[in-house]
């Protein structure tokens, strides 16, 4: 999956490669500028069972860079940074498959190359007592708890590449 | 049987007479008797709620979640192009800049509207804020909330968007918006219980097409709604579980 082209990107930037759960992988290009989340506004999307974007909100399509017709059928995560550990993504899907509320502090990938920093909490969508898709809904973080969480990711990634 | 309907308590009492209205319009189009009830709060309201004394409600999102999960409310419509949004704003004459420069303590006046509050106090997480480094003062009118941030008693305070545009220009001069919520997609439903359901066809078509109807128009407007917007169980389950999300 190559979908960042240096064009569109920011300067400076490196390249990186993410694997994922699925056995795929990614190059991606990042750049050091954090695009602050903007005041008051809540960024909101649904993805069916396997993580596929089916709805997105104006929010989520002006933070992420992408146009709607590349993000929807999307799978939710082009917007990992690689400076994210894979366990908290490991956390996440096995709480959420458990029909469970998750949250935490989340470094987003741009199709830029910058970064945003979000405080996510994502929930089973159940109809019928059966899970149909996943609702994450994602707000302004507190600039301590990202202080924090990039000193903690930083470790966990550390220890993961290990 | 006479049916019984009610209103959301954060309702701006600029419209109070606009529901007395609808009240007796309504009960014309469906040939039937409807008493409408009005609470001074929202606990009051969730009382009779929870004693099945309600049958037609315009329900806060709080509430819908309530209304159609545990006493399976259904969805009947929404206002259009008029989603729920928050405000905090400070006295005029406060050194409060902007949200991210408060820091605790820090005192909040506010009403006891459980949405306002909730989106209120997540529109203070970027300055670490929560319930716990923080004060509130809980008062009865968003006019008492305004008269607490001029007479120097609170920071800051939360308001519903509709109710602060409708406080006077004189109330308005004395206070500054630091933040209003664009959230959009969050808004109060009209919801009818299920031992009514039977005339869940009939009352949203008669909602749906209320700007044609005779006189239909004029009460719209009393109520300060342009028209109603058809809401699915699917529509009203996802803004639940978007509510659910903001819930810690």
């Amino acid at each position: 999956m190559q979908d960042m082209r240096s064009t569109n990107v920011l300067s400076p930037y490196k390249e990186q490669q993410i694997s994922y759960y699925d056995k795929s992988a990614r190059n991606v290009l990042i750049s050091d500028q954090e695009i602050p989340f903007p005041e008051g506004k809540l960024i909101v999307s649904r993805t069916n069972i396997e993580g596929i974007i089916t709805h997105a909100n104006q929010s989520f399509i002006e933070m992420s860079a992408y146009s709607e017709q590349e993000i929807i059928y999307a799978p939710h995560y082009i917007l990992r940074h690689p400076d994210m550990p894979s366990a908290a993504f490991k956390d996440l899907w096995n709480t959420i498959k458990c029909k469970k509320k998750w949250h935490g502090y989340v470094k987003n990938l741009r199709k830029d190359g910058a970064y945003y920093w979000v405080y996510a909490t994502v929930i089973p969508n159940i109809r019928a007592g059966q899970i149909i898709g996943y609702t994450s809904v994602r707000r302004k973080p507190s600039r301590t708890k990202v202080q924090e969480c990039t000193q903690l990711y930083a470790q966990m990634l550390k220890e993961e590449q290990n | 049987m006479k049916y019984s309907m009610s209103v959301s308590p954060d309702f701006s009492p600029k419209h109070i007479a606009g529901w007395y209205i609808f009240n007796t319009w309504l009960q014309v189009q469906l040939s039937h008797p409807i008493h409408l009830r009005l609470y001074d709060n929202f606990q009051v309201q969730r009382d009779a709620i929870e004693a099945d004394e309600i049958d037609i409600i315009y329900a806060s999102p709080f509430d819908a979640a309530m209304l159609i999960r545990n006493k399976g409310f259904l969805a009947i419509a929404k206002p259009k192009d008029k989603p729920d949004e928050t405000i905090i704003a400070t006295s005029i004459d406060s050194s409060i800049e902007n949200i991210e420069s408060l820091s605790s303590p820090i005192k909040i006046a506010k009403t006891d509207d459980p949405e306002v509050n909730m989106i209120g106090m997540i529109m203070l997480e970027p300055a670490s804020l929560t319930s716990e480094n923080t004060h509130s003062s809980i008062v009865d009118t968003q006019v008492l909330v305004a008269k607490q941030l001029f007479q120097n008693q609170a920071d800051i305070g939360f308001f519903l968007k509709e109710s602060y545009d409708d406080l006077s220009d004189f109330i308005k001069r004395q206070l500054r918006i630091l933040v209003s919520s664009q959230i959009h997609i969050i808004t109060h439903s009209l919801l009818i219980s299920p031992r009514i359901q039977a005339l869940h066809h009939n009352i949203q078509t008669t909602l749906l097409n209320m700007q044609n109807l005779p006189k239909g128009q004029g009460v719209l407007e009393s109520m300060n709604i342009s028209a109603w917007e058809e809401q699915t169980q699917e529509d009203a389950e996802f803004m639940i579980d978007l509510m659910n999300t903001l819930q810690d």
